[in-house]
C-alpha cells in the first residue's frame, strides 16, 4: 500500500517537473516580449542626447536592462557580420588576402577611434529619434566585439577536413545544407569561446561609450556605463560600488545561464573520432533539454521551415550536378559585375585616402611631435604592463597549474574575473591613486594591468597543466635544481601558451590605453601624455585630423609588432616548443 | 609454366574491349591530365594525358604506389576535381553538365560527428528533396542491409572503425548510385575488420542487392585488388600514367592460396617494383617517361634504419628473396615496403630483378659493419648516388658560414615536385643527412648546417 503511494508520488513529481519548466520557459518568453515593447517605445521617442542618470540605486535595474540590451543587440549584429565576413573570405579566393588584411588592421584600432565617424553617421541617418544615438553606441560596442569572431569563423572554415568537403560535394549538398550540416557545426565551438571574449570586450567598450563628449557636445545615455562614470566624477563611493556589483552580478549570471550551457551543448560538435572522457556539465542545459514545450516547439518549427527549403533547393542546378572542389580561380572569367564592384571599391578607397591626406595636412609640426612622443610613451607603458603581468602570472600560474585541486577551484573564478570589464574597476583604482597622490603616468600602467593580466594567467595555467607528468617525474628523478627545472622544463613547456596569452593581452592593453590615460574623477579631468589620451581629447574637441593620425599610429604600431615580434615568437613556439611529438 | 598460369588469371583489357564494342561506358575519360602551373612557366605534371572507361558490370581496382595520383584520378572521374586538360564524359555527356549519380566511400569515413547514424545516412536524400517519411524508411532499410539496425540513434564517435565504415557504406548506397567509388575504404581498419567488410561488399555485389552497376576502388593493397576486382589498372608515377590494364579471370570466390592468385599478385609486384620497364604483358604500353631525365630522383620516404633492417633480413635469407614473400614475412603493405626497397636500390645496396631482391657486395658490407662504419658507408653511397644530398653538402662546404636556408632547395625542388612533395623530399633528405652525418638541420631557423658547426655552437652556448 505504502509502496503504491510512494510510486504514484514519484510519478507526480516526474510529471510535474517538465510542466514547471515549461511554465518557466513561457514566462521568459513573455518577459522578452515586454522588453521589446518597452525598448521600441524608448527608441522611437525623440532624441535625448543627455538623459540625467541619477545615482539612485533604485534605478540600477533599468540601467542594467538598457546596457544589457545594447550589448546583446551589438553581439547579435557581430555574430551575423562575423559569419558573413568569414564565409566570404574563406570561400572567395580573390577577396581572401584583402579581407584578412583589412580585418587585421581593423582589429588593431581602438574602439574609441570609431566613435566620431560611427556616431555622426548614425545621427545623420536617423536625426530626430533616440534610435540614431542608440544605434551609434551599439555599433561602437559592435566594433569591440566583432573582429575576433570573424577571425574564428574564418579559420574554422579553412580548417574543415578536405574529405568532409568532398563528401558534401559528391552527395550534392546545397549551400544551405552545407552551411547548417557542415560549416556551422564545425565552427560552433570556436564561435562559443570567442563569443565569451567578445561579450567581455563589449562590456569593456560600454563603460566608455554610454557617456562621452564629442565636438564639445555631451552625450549621456541611461545605462550602467554612465552610472559608473557619474559616480566616479562625483566621487560617490557607494554608488560606484553598487554599480560595479551589478556588473559583476550580470557577468556571473551570464556565465552560469548562457555560457556554461552553451559550452556543454557545443561539445557535441567536437570533431573527434573517439568520445572524450571528461565533459563539461551544465544543470541549466539539462533543464532546458527536459522542457517538452521547448523541444517540440522548436523541432516542429524548424522542420516546417526546413523541409520546403530543401525541396525547392533540390531542383536547383547546384544539387543536381556535382560541383568540382577545385574551381580554379583563373578558369572562370570575372563577370562585368565583378569588375564594376572592384572599380567602384577602388574609387571609394582612393577618394577616402585623398580626403584623409588632405585632413592630415592640417596637422602642425608641433602636434606631430607631440603625437610621436605620446606614441612612444604609450608603447612603453603597454609593454611595461605586459612584462609586469608576465612576471607575476608565470609563477602563480605554474603553481596553480601544477596542483590540479587548486586549478579546479581557481580556473572558473579567474574566467569570470576576466569577463568582468577592467574599465569598471578603473574608477576605484583611480580614486585610490588620487588619495595616494600618484599621477596617471605610472597609474595608467596599473590600469592596463587590470585588463591584460587575466589572459596571460589563464594561458599559463593551461600551459602548466599540459606539461606531461612523465617529464615532471623525470625532472625530479634526476634531481634537477629549481633553476634547471625552470629553464629546461617549465619555461619551454609553457612557452607556446605564454605567447598566445601575451598576443591577446597586448591587443587588450592597446585598447585599454585609451581609457587608462584620461579620466574624469572627482570633478576634474586627469590625464597623462600618451596616444590614448590624445585620442580621447581629440574626440572630445572634435579635432579629427589628430584623431585620424593617432589612430593610424596605433594601428601601425600594433600591426608591425604583430608581424615582427609576436608572429615570429609564435612560429618559434610552434616549431621548437611544441609538446605533441 | 608461369606465363600459362598468368594467362589463366588475367587477360588484357584492350583486346577484351574490342571484342565487346556494344557495351556503352558509364564514365569515359578522354586524355585527362592534371598539372599545377608554376610561376616559372614550368608546370608540375601530376597525371599525364590518360584515356580510361568504366563500363557496367565490373569492379575496377586502381593500384599504384604513393604519388601516382590514384586519388586524383578518382576525383577527376567522379566529377569532384576538374581535369587540367581533357574531358570526362558521363554517358557521353560532359560530366560538368550531367546529372551524375555516384557515391564515394572515404578512407577517413568523412561522417559528420554531430549527426546521428541515421541523420548521416539521411543527409544525401535530404539534399535530393525527398520527403522525411520516405527518407527515414529508405535509410533504415539501408542500415539494415549493412548490419547496423539498432544503431540509428548512435553518434559516429561511439562506433568502432568498422562500424563507422558501415555507416559510410550505408550513406553511399542509400542514393542508389550508378557508380560506387571507394578511396582506400579498408586501409584505416584492422586486418580482420577489413577482411569481413570486403567479403560483405562482394556478397552485396554478387546478390545484386544494390542497384550499383560499377564499383571503382582505389587501393594500395595488391591482394585486396586481386581479391575483389574484375579488372585491375596499375598506375606508375612521375607523372601518373597507366602502366597496365587487364581483366582478372579468376572466378569468385577467390582463394588466396591458389596458384593463379599468387602468380597474379607476384606479377603485379613485379610491375610495381620495376618502374623503368614497361610490363611485357601490357599490350597497349603507354609511353613511360624515363625517370633519369628528371633532375632530382624522387627520394623514397624510408628511414636509414629500415634499410639496414631489410638488408639484415636478406642476409638471413642468403642474400636473395622474392619481394612479395618478404612483404608477407614482415606483414608489410606494399606502400610500407616499397620505399625501403627503393631506398636500398638507390644507394646501391640492393638489386631488383624479376621481383627478386638481391643484396650487393656493398650492401652486405653495410649490413655487417658496426654502427660508425655503417654511417661512413651510408654517407659515401648517399653523396655519390643522391643528387639532392650531394648538392646540399657542396653548398654547405662552399659557403663561408656553412649554413644554407631550406628555402633555397625547396625552390629548386618545386620546379619538379608539388609543394607538399618538395617538403617531404626535404624531410627525408634531413633524416638521411643526419644519419650519415652529411649535414645537420636547424629546425628553428629552417637552415641546413654542417655537423661540426652545430656542435661548436652547442659547445659555445651550452653549460
Amino acid at each position: 500500500m505504502s509502496l503504491q503511494r510512494t510510486l504514484t508520488r514519484s510519478l507526480v513529481m516526474v510529471r510535474t517537473w517538465p510542466v514547471v519548466i515549461d511554465m518557466g520557459v513561457g514566462l521568459c518568453a513573455l518577459a522578452l516580449f515586454m522588453a521589446i515593447v518597452h525598448l521600441a517605445a524608448y527608441w522611437m521617442g525623440t532624441a535625448v542626447p543627455v538623459s540625467h542618470v541619477t545615482e539612485n540605486a533604485r534605478s540600477l535595474p533599468v540601467y542594467a536592462f538598457y546596457s544589457v540590451m545594447r550589448i546583446g543587440i551589438a553581439y547579435v549584429l557581430s555574430l551575423v557580420f562575423a559569419i558573413a565576413y568569414g564565409y566570404i573570405a574563406a570561400r572567395n579566393a580573390r577577396a581572401e588576402a584583402w579581407m584578412i588584411a583589412v580585418l587585421d588592421i581593423l582589429q588593431s584600432i581602438p574602439v574609441l577611434s570609431f566613435l566620431p565617424p560611427v556616431l555622426l553617421a548614425m545621427i545623420a541617418l536617423v536625426p530626430h529619434r533616440q534610435l540614431g544615438i542608440e544605434l551609434g553606441v551599439i555599433l561602437l560596442i559592435f566594433t569591440g566585439q566583432v573582429w575576433n569572431l570573424a577571425f574564428s569563423f574564418y579559420s574554422s572554415m579553412k580548417a574543415i577536413p578536405r574529405e568532409m568537403l568532398e563528401a558534401s560535394r559528391i552527395y550534392r549538398y546545397s549551400g544551405w545544407q552545407r552551411f547548417w550540416q557542415l560549416e556551422m557545426p564545425y565552427a560552433a565551438i570556436g564561435l562559443v569561446w570567442n563569443s565569451i571574449i567578445s561579450v567581455a570586450n563589449g562590456w569593456f567598450a560600454l563603460m566608455a561609450c554610454e557617456m562621452f563628449q564629442l565636438k564639445n557636445r555631451n552625450f549621456e545615455l541611461p545605462g550602467l556605463g554612465s552610472y559608473i562614470q557619474n559616480a566616479t566624477y562625483d566621487g560617490d563611493m557607494r554608488a560606484l560600488v553598487s554599480g560595479i556589483a551589478t556588473i559583476v552580478l550580470i557577468v556571473v549570471a551570464t556565465d552560469q545561464l548562457i555560457w556554461r550551457p552553451l559550452i556543454a551543448w557545443s561539445e557535441k560538435f567536437k570533431f573527434e573520432q573517439v568520445e572524450a572522457a571528461d565533459h563539461v556539465s551544465s544543470p541549466i542545459l539539462a533543464l532546458l533539454q527536459r522542457s517538452r514545450l521547448l523541444g517540440t516547439l522548436t523541432g516542429r518549427l524548424w522542420t516546417r521551415i526546413e523541409e520546403p527549403v530543401y525541396r525547392r533547393l533540390s531542383r536547383s542546378r547546384e544539387t543536381r550536378v556535382v560541383q568540382p572542389i577545385d574551381t580554379d580561380g583563373d578558369r572562370r572569367r570575372p563577370s562585368i559585375l565583378y569588375w564594376f564592384a572592384g572599380i567602384t571599391f577602388a574609387l571609394v578607397i582612393t577618394w577616402g585616402a585623398v580626403q584623409c591626406a588632405l585632413m592630415l595636412r592640417q596637422v602642425s609640426w608641433a602636434e606631430l611631435r607631440m603625437l610621436f612622443t605620446g606614441a612612444a610613451a604609450t608603447f612603453l607603458r603597454v609593454n611595461a604592463s605586459l612584462l609586469l603581468s608576465a612576471l607575476w602570472t608565470v609563477p602563480v600560474g605554474v603553481a596553480i597549474g601544477f596542483s590540479p585541486k587548486l586549478a579546479r577551484v581557481v580556473q572558473p573564478v579567474a574566467q569570470v574575473l576576466a569577463s568582468v570589464p577592467a574599465t569598471a574597476f578603473f574608477p576605484i583604482l583611480l580614486i585610490g591613486l588620487l588619495k595616494i597622490g600618484g599621477g596617471l603616468g605610472i597609474g595608467s600602467i596599473a590600469l592596463m594591468l587590470l585588463g591584460t593580466q587575466w589572459y596571460i594567467l589563464f594561458n599559463v595555467i593551461a600551459g602548466a597543466m599540459s606539461i606531461p607528468s612523465d617529464l615532471k617525474e623525470a625532472a625530479s628523478l634526476y634531481k634537477f635544481t629549481s633553476w634547471q627545472r625552470w629553464t629546461t622544463l617549465i619555461l619551454p613547456g609553457i612557452f607556446p601558451y605564454l605567447i598566445t596569452g601575451m598576443v591577446t593581452a597586448s591587443g587588450g592593453a592597446w585598447n585599454a590605453s585609451v581609457f587608462a590615460e584620461y579620466a574624469n574623477v572627482q570633478n576634474r579631468t586627469i590625464q597623462t601624455n600618451g596616444l590614448g589620451a590624445q585620442i580621447d581629447t581629440a574626440t572630445a574637441d572634435g579635432n579629427f585630423p589628430i584623431l585620424l593620425l593617432a589612430t593610424i599610429l596605433v594601428a601601425l604600431m600594433v600591426v608591425t609588432m604583430n608581424r615582427l615580434v609576436w608572429r615570429r615568437l609564435y612560429r618559434l613556439s610552434e616549431t621548437r616548443y611544441k609538446l605533441e611529438g | 609454366m608461369q606465363s600459362a598460369g598468368l594467362q589463366n588469371g588475367m587477360q588484357a583489357a584492350a583486346s577484351e574491349e574490342s571484342d565487346r564494342p556494344t557495351t556503352e561506358a558509364i564514365i569515359r575519360a578522354e586524355k585527362i591530365e592534371k598539372f599545377y602551373a608554376q610561376p616559372s612557366q614550368n608546370r608540375i605534371q601530376v597525371i599525364s594525358p590518360t584515356d580510361l572507361s568504366i563500363v557496367p558490370g565490373e569492379i575496377v581496382a586502381l593500384l599504384g604506389p604513393s604519388g601516382s595520383g590514384k586519388s586524383t584520378m578518382l576525383r577527376m572521374l567522379s566529377g569532384l576535381s576538374r581535369p587540367s586538360g581533357g574531358q570526362v564524359y558521363w554517358h557521353e555527356k560532359p560530366i560538368a553538365e550531367a546529372e551524375i549519380n555516384v557515391s564515394i566511400v572515404f578512407q577517413s569515413f568523412a561522417l559528420f560527428p554531430w549527426l546521428t547514424v541515421l541523420q548521416n545516412v539521411e543527409a544525401p536524400l535530404q539534399a535530393r528533396g525527398i520527403d522525411p517519411e520516405e527518407r527515414r524508411a529508405r535509410s533504415m532499410r539501408m542500415l539494415d542491409t549493412v548490419g547496423l539496425d539498432g544503431f540509428e540513434s548512435a553518434y559516429p564517435k561511439e562506433l568502432s572503425g568498422g562500424m563507422k565504415q558501415r555507416v559510410g557504406f550505408a550513406r553511399a548506397l542509400v542514393v542508389e548510385p550508378e557508380v560506387l567509388f571507394m578511396d582506400e575504404p579498408f586501409s584505416a581498419l584492422d586486418v580482420l575488420t577489413a577482411e569481413n567488410l570486403r567479403s560483405e561488399l562482394l556478397e552485396l555485389w554478387a546478390k545484386k542487392t544494390m542497384p550499383t552497376r560499377c564499383v571503382f576502388i582505389v587501393t594500395h593493397n595488391i591482394e585486396e585488388a586481386v581479391l575483389l576486382a574484375d579488372r585491375i589498372i596499375v598506375l606508375g608515377r612521375n607523372p601518373g600514367h597507366i602502366r597496365t590494364d587487364f581483366r582478372v579471370q579468376i572466378p569468385q570466390p577467390r582463394d588466396r592460396k591458389a596458384e593463379t592468385f599468387t602468380q597474379l599478385v607476384d606479377f603485379i609486384y613485379k610491375v610495381l617494383t620495376r618502374p623503368d620497364v614497361a610490363p611485357a604483358e601490357a599490350p597497349t604500353g603507354p609511353r613511360v617517361r624515363d625517370q633519369r631525365q628528371m633532375k632530382y630522383q624522387m627520394l623514397p620516404h624510408a628511414r636509414p634504419g629500415g634499410v639496414a633492417g631489410l638488408l639484415e633480413l636478406l642476409i638471413d635469407k642468403n642474400g636473395r628473396d622474392d619481394i612479395y614473400r618478404l612483404a608477407d614475412d614482415l606483414a608489410f603493405e606494399i606502400d610500407d615496403l616499397l620505399p625501403i626497397v627503393d631506398a636500398a636500390q638507390l644507394l646501391g645496396f640492393l638489386k631488383v630483378e624479376e621481383g627478386d631482391a638481391s643484396i650487393t657486395e656493398l650492401g652486405a658490407e653495410y649490413a655487417n659493419s658496426e654502427i660508425l662504419r655503417q654511417k661512413e658507408i651510408f654517407r659515401d653511397a648517399a653523396i655519390e648516388n643522391v643528387l639532392l644530398l650531394r648538392q646540399i653538402r657542396r653548398a654547405l662546404d662552399a659557403k663561408s658560414d656553412h649554413t644554407v636556408s631550406e628555402e633555397f632547395f625547396l625552390d629548386m625542388l618545386d620546379e619538379q615536385f608539388s609543394g607538399e612533395e618538395s617538403q617531404r623530399q626535404i624531410e627525408t633528405a634531413v633524416t638521411w643527412g643526419r644519419y650519415g652525418e652529411i649535414f645537420d638541420f636547424d629546425a628553428a631557423r629552417r637552415r641546413f648546417v654542417l655537423p661540426d658547426v652545430l656542435q661548436e655552437e652547442a659547445a659555445g652556448g651550452g653549460e
